[in-house]
């Protein structure tokens, strides 16, 4: 609507007016090659991005002059920022796909993924087909699983989420077919509407959920086929919902970036892989 | 109104035309910005729209970007549910809140509270967000669960968006010349009469024109409103059920989306622009009519 | 709610000598009854508008009030902002506000004088920018955030950076501050103008001396206004300023503005819920002193151009 009252000749004198700023603005800078040698760029998954960015920090405290910059925004953006040469590294927060094997993965952490319920449920286990039977809305009440009578508030991850792909493949479910009454974005979003709601199901990453637990979160978590959600069990592969952190480059990674993919395997961020509640890779 | 300090008498008609060439090219560039924006926002669609079947938007039954479904429509009704609730309720509470300010509050008060209101407009919608989400879902939750709902969100952005409302209304409210209330004290008419039917009518297009810009606040909005109202697609058929906005909508999927599904997004935010161009033309035909009916 | 309704409801007044007289006094009545329901309306409308905000900052200086000292704001976060402070964010903050302002007000002001001022109310173009910024007014923040990132960061070349995080902030905040000044000067009396006319001032003699300093606290609400949603932004910051939590260098740098840190913390990072908080109660402890700075620096500007009546 708005399209047709500008008249043609308006906008384009906008634009050319703009691009003539554009062009003086962006005048080319003579140093720009010299400091590619020295600065990093990541990009990517905002639950890696924490992890990457304390290791970021490390990592130029023991190569004064270097800089790495950290940059948040989605695995499909690290993928697709990696791919095209935006930045140096991009950050993944699942196994790559099929279409993505062009480039190099490099793993920095494993994650394990609970079902969560509220502290004060008293159901202690789901079996698959209960879980399955919750997100299709088969079933809808606690009682029918041997809890108390409360409606289930079934919690579920956006679209595109990599745990929620993680989730859907592992019970096999068809995403069309779970009825969710709350759909949350990042982890901690889960954590809180969990806790907030004493009749909610939900599922996280173990390791934050392990932690909010300890901190007094009124949050349980639930054991898959008979083992329990730890982050212990994530570590030694007996848990069988997992993802990997990985950082990928284009091509095989040569000078600075090859520094900073061995360092970030390296056990010198082992610490700071456990301090955001992730689990290390085995060596 | 006093005599002007002594000035400098620059009396020269070149000033003039050179001052008003400047802010005319100040208020292109400042178009411009939009006609890039709009461009730009075009220019992200295209693979949307040039593909087959724009009406998928319309028809599809739901939104599973994944699975090839793109029905926009539960969500487009979301967004205008919302905001037509928290609209309803913070612009008496807004107008109510300026009125106060101007001409109820005692005096040590008003500073303090127009502060307040000022403090409000400044929190960040993440806090507002994370207040809802830890605070005001569980409370509905206590009584209809799952607490994440329209209910939630509309109540959110009412918060939100009441500081426009206030100001911009107080702003309208003092603009009207104070002879218009001496006017209606001298015919007898009483503070909250004096209000009614001398100040509002007379404040009218200023508190239309901040209700607008509400209005188009409230369907922008994003994080604050991912927090709350469940993000679950849907139709809303009461005011306890989760919705999806529009804006939650692209801020839940843009960081995960490539190519058609980014597009689709992008699409959304175009529905959203034309709703509040709409808007935006509605109210001018109105304001430009109330305006023209005043100057005759 | 008929006058004579609301005879029965009020008893008192069958004492009332004369039917006509009765009439009359039901009807003062009535206003007397109206009068106290819109004053009791205002009033409740104000105690919900205070309420609902001391709910939320208590409930937020509630959380957060442990975690705030000294130390908090002059270190630099750890551990993801779990630990440490928020200097380089606070600092981040302050610069893409600076940007901001710097780039919004003498655009916004120009834009707002040129509409109210220089072009005729139903002149196509102005028409067509007064309605623009309605639209710009109403666009998602997140589309602004990617429209920034993709004509400031990459077309400009300016990449993640505090001006670029500032430009695209100021392309938000300038419908706000556009549209209030507008209002402000089309407040002022159209005598003032004349009266500027007749003593021989130039149209921007006159601006400058009468009607912008007339306009001023207009000016000033937008700009808070435009300030507070701009210092609140999170979505198109994380895609123009960056996320990066070092000491910016510089305005080319990336930096994390206070809004993106909540976010992250209470998103992303657990057990970041406190310093979230703490965070938040900085924010609005800066927004105080934003205001309380740009009150006096409009009431200056207002006295120093307008003698007292």
């Amino acid at each position: 609507m708005v399209i047709q009252n500008l008249r043609l000749p308006f906008l384009d004198s906008c634009v050319a007016l703009l691009a003539a700023c554009a062009v003086l603005l962006s005048a080319p800078d003579a140093s720009a090659q010299e400091k590619q040698d020295k600065k990093l760029t990541i990009t990517g998954a905002s639950t890696a991005a924490p992890l990457v960015a304390e290791i970021a920090k490390r990592f130029e405290s023991a190569n004064p002059g270097v800089r790495v910059d950290v940059q948040t925004g989605g695995s499909s953006r690290g993928v697709n920022d990696a791919r095209s040469g935006v930045s140096d590294i991009g950050m993944v927060s699942r196994a790559l796909s099929k279409e993505e094997k062009d480039l190099k993965s490099f793993l920095i952490a494993n994650d394990g993924m609970s079902v969560i319920l509220h502290k004060t449920n008293p159901v202690q286990a789901l079996t698959r087909e209960q879980v399955i039977d919750i997100y299709t809305g088969k079933i809808s009440n606690w009682k029918e699983v041997g809890g108390k009578d409360q409606k289930i508030t079934v919690v579920n991850k956006a679209e595109g989420r990599s745990t929620l792909e993680l989730f859907l493949a592992f019970f096999k479910l068809n995403n069309r077919d779970i009825k969710a009454q709350v759909v949350v974005g990042d982890n901690q979003q889960g954590v809180k509407t969990v806790a907030g709601n004493p009749g909610a199901i939900g599922y996280v990453s173990i390791g934050t959920a392990e932690f909010e637990v300890e901190n007094g979160q009124p949050l349980k978590l639930l054991p898959l086929g008979g083992i329990a959600a730890t982050t212990a069990n994530v570590r030694n592969g007996s848990f069988p919902l997992a993802r990997p952190i990985n950082i990928v480059t284009k091509n095989e990674p040569l000078g600075l970036v090859k520094k900073f993919v061995d360092f970030a395997q390296s056990t010198a961020v082992t610490d700071l892989v456990k301090e955001q509640y992730f689990v290390p890779p085995a060596r | 109104m006093q005599p002007v300090q002594p000035l400098q008498s620059v009396t020269s008609a070149h000033t003039d035309r050179s001052l008003q060439l400047t802010l005319f090219i100040v208020s292109l560039v400042t178009a411009s910005v939009l006609g890039l924006i709009v461009l730009f926002i075009f220019r992200e669609t295209l693979p949307a729209l040039s593909g087959p079947g724009m009406l998928r938007f319309v028809t599809d039954e739901s939104w599973h970007p994944l699975e090839n479904q793109f029905g926009m429509l539960p969500m487009l009704w979301g967004t205008l549910a919302s905001t037509a609730l928290a609209i309803f309720l913070a612009t008496p509470l807004g107008i109510g809140a300026a009125l106060f300010c101007r001409y109820f509050a005692p005096r040590p008060i008003v500073r303090p509270f127009r502060a307040l209101i000022t403090l409000l407009a400044g929190i960040s919608s993440v806090v507002f967000g994370f207040w809802g989400l830890t605070v005001l879902v569980p409370l509905i939750a206590r009584f209809e669960p799952p607490g994440a709902s329209l209910l939630a969100a509309s109540l959110i952005l009412t918060i939100m968006i009441l500081p426009t409302v206030a100001l911009m209304s107080e702003a309208a409210i003092n603009s009207v010349p104070e002879s218009y209330s001496g006017g209606a004290a001298a015919l007898g008419l009483s503070k909250g009469a004096t209000i009614r039917q001398v100040i509002l009518p007379a404040a009218k297009s200023g508190i239309f024109a901040a209700v607008i810009l509400a209005t188009a606040r409230a369907l922008g909005e994003t994080m604050a409103v991912l927090m709350v109202s469940g993000n679950v697609v849907q139709t809303p058929g009461s005011l306890f059920d989760p919705i999806r906005t529009l804006t939650a909508n692209i801020a839940l999927e843009m960081a995960y989306a490539t190519q058609f599904h980014r597009s689709t997004l992008f699409v959304s935010g175009l529905v959203l622009t034309f709703v509040i161009a709409a808007l935006a033309i509605a109210a001018h035909r109105v304001e430009h009519r109330a305006g023209s009916h005043h100057a005759a | 709610m008929q006058p004579d309704s609301s005879v029965s409801c009020a008893p008192g007044l069958m004492a009332a000598p004369s039917v006509a007289g009765s009439t009359l006094l039901t009807a003062q009545v009535h206003a007397k009854l109206s009068e106290r329901l819109f004053v009791a309306a205002v009033w409740l409308a104000a105690a919900l508008v205070a309420a609902s905000f001391l709910w939320i900052v208590a409930d937020i200086a509630f959380h957060g009030f442990a975690k705030l000292s000294w130390s908090f704001l002059t270190e630099a976060p750890r551990s993801s902002g779990r630990k440490g402070g928020i200097s380089t964010i606070l600092v981040s903050t302050l610069l893409i506000l600076a940007v901001t302002v710097a780039v919004a007000v003498p655009l916004g002001v120009g834009v707002a004088v040129w509409l109210s001022e220089f072009s005729r109310r139903s002149s196509r173009t102005a028409r067509v920018i007064n309605i623009a910024l309605d639209v710009l007014a109403g666009i998602p923040s997140i589309v602004f955030g990617l429209f920034g990132n993709a004509f400031f960061c990459v077309f400009l070349g300016l990449g993640f950076s505090i001006v670029s995080g500032g430009l695209t902030l100021a392309c938000m905040a300038l419908p706000i501050l556009i549209r209030a000044t507008e209002s402000g000067l089309s407040a002022v009396p159209h005598d003032w103008r004349q009266g500027a006319a007749a003593l021989g001032l130039s149209k921007a003699a006159a601006l400058w001396h009468v009607l912008l300093p007339a306009a001023a606290p207009a000016i000033t609400a937008g700009l808070l206004l435009g300030i507070g949603r701009a210092v609140a932004e999170t979505a198109a910051l994380v895609f123009t300023s960056g996320y990066v939590d070092r000491m910016p260098e510089s305005l080319m740098d990336s930096g994390r503005s206070l809004a993106v840190h909540i976010y992250d913390l209470s998103m992303n990072v657990s057990g970041g819920d406190q310093a979230a908080y703490a965070s938040a109660l900085v924010l609005i402890g800066l927004l105080i002193v934003i205001n309380a700075v740009a009150i006096q620096l409009s009431n200056r500007f207002m006295k120093s151009r307008i003698q007292p009546a």
